[in-house]
């Protein structure tokens, strides 16, 4: 079964130890089948690393984003206050996250509210790791595969990301593909602002299709992403447009995870 | 000749009070917002504005519409420098008042016959655009009836302002060449002297009627245009500056925190706090969470409001409304300012209780196009002046949840999951390590 090392905060306390840098899982990555596999995979890559990393594991609790989203700034607020209370008591002074929208409520949102951290989205984390030679990447199964890469709104336009998950598809020796609106210009997946948690209002088409008809305008083989509610989206876009023979979604971190045969 | 003086003078009072007067009016407007503090990095603001206010850099996201925007913008900035002295002139009975600056003098004025010959140029492509090639966001249903008109109004005017002036010159050149008193031989210049000569066949008399006519139809023009500015969406030539300069200059995803809920939230969490005491005095008026109407956004979505010049960059982009949902961020941010335009007349007539019992929330806006936003930024990147339609989006939102507790099914589960459980499904907190050990 399991090979993972994944020490919990109340562990690392308990033997007087401290991690260099916090592992924000979230929701989606907790409990969502398919981001279940991306947080592993992001483990299997800080384990190999010798990154000496910790998460909060059942202390851990929801960020508040989708709650501020939808206007219930109350909700938010408890939450925050909450894990900011946990994160302080534990010292925490570096997290890093496999999702974008953590990643956001985390580095912009808490520090007025008491949390300040340094806070990485995985895919700069992982681009620090291989700049550092802490890990290394070589193309494997990835070698001259067609990848496009989606830009998760709450990591390109709410923050500005857009280099290191393109980086990562470079590393890989693969043949980076970018769709029509890209970068800045990138279409949402239609699960942002809590949509995720309802359904969508009347209209013509889903969002999500919308963006998998763009990316298959590009013909990928993959279609690469670093937030676990686009993977659903374009995952669900790729089985309604019968394409998952075809056409694979994949998170950044488990491309490298399985170019390095972790 | 004095009459003329006098004339001039009364219309220049009279159009110059009147626009103060109105654009009184819409600064009251704005100011019926809440406060907002955006006085930081003042520096950098101005930077920002230098570069996206006058250096309309989102604009050149569509390069050959940028470019043609520039033209009509630099041309307008440029072309008045001759417009002060059609002032002087107006005001001193004069003549070219400047024409004693000889060649230099030849040079200014063709150069603003050059820029006056573009504008007009990209006036007509931008009248083509919209009403021949009928590109698809100037179509939207919010553009039917005034704003469509107001657009092309804009366009109109700005054709005939531009060809007063260089007809002007046309019969000004020939009237040099009649040697008529009053016209100082300036020769003619690089525009207007391309068609040197169709007027000869005109008598001096006749020919001075002409210009003098094309010469108070431009001033007169433009008079009337300054005044048409505050009804219309063509105040942003002025707003654009300073709606730039009080942009957002926190990351694009970072979200406000409400600084009425972070007091109630620091008590709950306050160890020493007496759980028996009287709650915080208050002083006025408790506040709404969220919004409702427009005085409960901020002095700054207002000003968006009013700076919007309807260009529908943001409905373009908007997912929700790509994929056909009832969600337009233009919409929004002109519904916030009909709305705005509404209350502040109803306050001009009866005072400023007013209330009409109408709301932006409701009578303009509805729950729908809410609930559609994935609040994804692609409006706020898109806008070129830098609106930000999405904290309408978000304002709103929170009223309808935090004061009518009205959600879709969908959000109630999933507050009440993160309320119960630490995460939006219903999964136990105990279970959030469970990945480790599955494969």
């Amino acid at each position: 079964m399991s090979e993972l090392k994944v020490p919990t905060m109340a562990e690392m306390m308990a033997s007087g130890k401290q991690p260099d840098v916090l592992f924000w899982v979230g929701c989606a990555g907790s409990f969502d089948d398919r981001a279940k596999k991306i947080t592993r995979a992001f483990v299997k890559i800080l384990n190999k690393a010798g990154i000496n990393f910790a998460v909060l594991g059942t202390e851990e609790s929801c960020t508040g984003d989708p709650a501020k989203r939808a206007g219930n700034e109350f909700l938010f607020q408890m939450q925050a206050m909450g894990n900011i209370q946990i994160l302080n008591a534990y010292e925490i002074k570096s997290i890093v996250t496999t999702c974008p929208h953590c990643f956001n409520t985390l580095k912009n949102e808490y520090p007025e509210l008491g949390g300040d951290y340094e806070v990485k989205h995985h895919s700069q984390f992982l681009q620090e790791l291989i700049n550092e030679g802490k890990l290394t990447v070589e193309g494997g199964s990835f070698k001259g595969k067609k990848i496009t890469f989606h830009d998760p709104c709450y990591l390109g336009r709410a923050n500005d990301v857009y280099e290191a998950p393109r980086v990562l598809i470079e590393k890989l020796d693969a043949e980076l593909v970018e769709m029509k609106r890209c970068k800045s210009k990138g279409l949402c997946c239609g699960a942002g602002g809590a949509q995720m948690f309802k359904e969508a209002e009347k209209g013509g088409k889903e969002i999500n299709v919308e963006r998998t008809e763009e990316a298959m305008e590009v013909k990928p083989d993959i279609i690469a992403t670093g937030c676990p509610f686009c993977m659903t989206m374009m995952t669900d876009g790729v089985k309604i447009k019968e394409k998952e023979t075809e056409v694979k979604v994949y998170d950044l971190a488990e491309m490298i995870a399985e170019a390095n045969d972790l | 000749m004095n009459i003329s003086i006098i004339a001039f003078a009364v219309l220049i009072l009279v159009s110059i009070g009147l626009f103060a007067k109105n654009a009184k009016t819409i600064i009251r407007n704005i100011n019926l917002g809440k406060d907002l503090d955006r006085n930081d990095n003042k520096g950098g603001r101005f930077k920002l504005m230098l570069k996206v206010a006058m250096g309309q850099s989102k604009m050149q996201a569509r390069p050959i519409v940028g470019i043609l925007h520039f033209v009509v913008y630099a041309g307008f900035v440029i072309i008045n420098i001759e417009v002060l002295e059609i002032v002087l002139d107006g005001l001193l009975g004069t003549h070219r008042l400047f024409s004693p600056l000889g060649s230099l003098y030849n040079f200014l004025i063709s150069t603003f016959e050059i820029l006056a010959f573009l504008v007009l140029v990209a006036c007509v492509i931008f009248l083509i655009r919209r009403n021949v090639i009928r590109i698809k966001r100037f179509l939207s249903p919010e553009m039917e009836g005034w704003p469509k008109t107001d657009a092309n109004l804009i366009l109109i005017v700005e054709v005939l302002l531009m060809s007063a002036f260089l007809l002007m010159n046309v019969a000004d050149a020939q009237l040099q060449v009649f040697g008529s008193e009053h016209y100082p031989q300036v020769g003619s210049f690089v525009i207007s002297g391309m068609f040197d000569g169709v007027f000869s066949g005109f008598s001096e008399s006749g020919l001075i009627v002409f210009e003098r006519s094309l010469w108070w139809f431009h001033i007169v023009g433009i008079f009337a245009f300054l005044n048409y500015l505050p009804y219309s969406k063509h105040f942003h030539i002025l707003l654009a500056f300073p709606n730039v300069f009080y942009s957002k200059l926190t990351p694009k995803g970072q979200l406000p925190n409400m600084a009425a809920v972070k007091k109630e939230v620091e008590i709950m969490f306050d160890p020493n706090a007496d759980p028996y005491a009287a709650p915080p005095e208050t002083v006025g008026e408790p506040e709404r969470f969220g919004a409702k109407d427009v005085q409960d956004l901020n002095w700054k979505q207002l000003m968006d409001a009013y700076t919007c010049t309807e260009c529908g960059r943001c409905t373009d982009v908007c997912p929700a409304n790509i994929t056909g949902k009832d969600l337009s961020p233009r919409k929004i941010l002109m519904d916030t300012r009909d709305r705005l335009e509404e209350v502040g007349k109803g306050i001009d007539k009866n005072g400023k209780d007013y209330d009409d019992g109408k709301s932006l929330l409701g009578d303009y806006i509805k729950e729908e196009e809410l609930l559609a936003c994935t609040s994804c930024n692609a409006c706020t990147e898109a806008c070129p002046v830098n609106n930000d339609p999405l904290s309408v989006i978000v304002d709103l939102r929170q009223y309808l949840i935090m004061e009518e507790s009205k959600a879709p099914a969908g959000w109630t589960g999933m507050l009440t999951n993160i309320e119960n459980n630490g995460a939006p499904w219903q999964f136990a907190q105990a279970d959030r390590l469970n990945w480790k050990d599955e494969e």
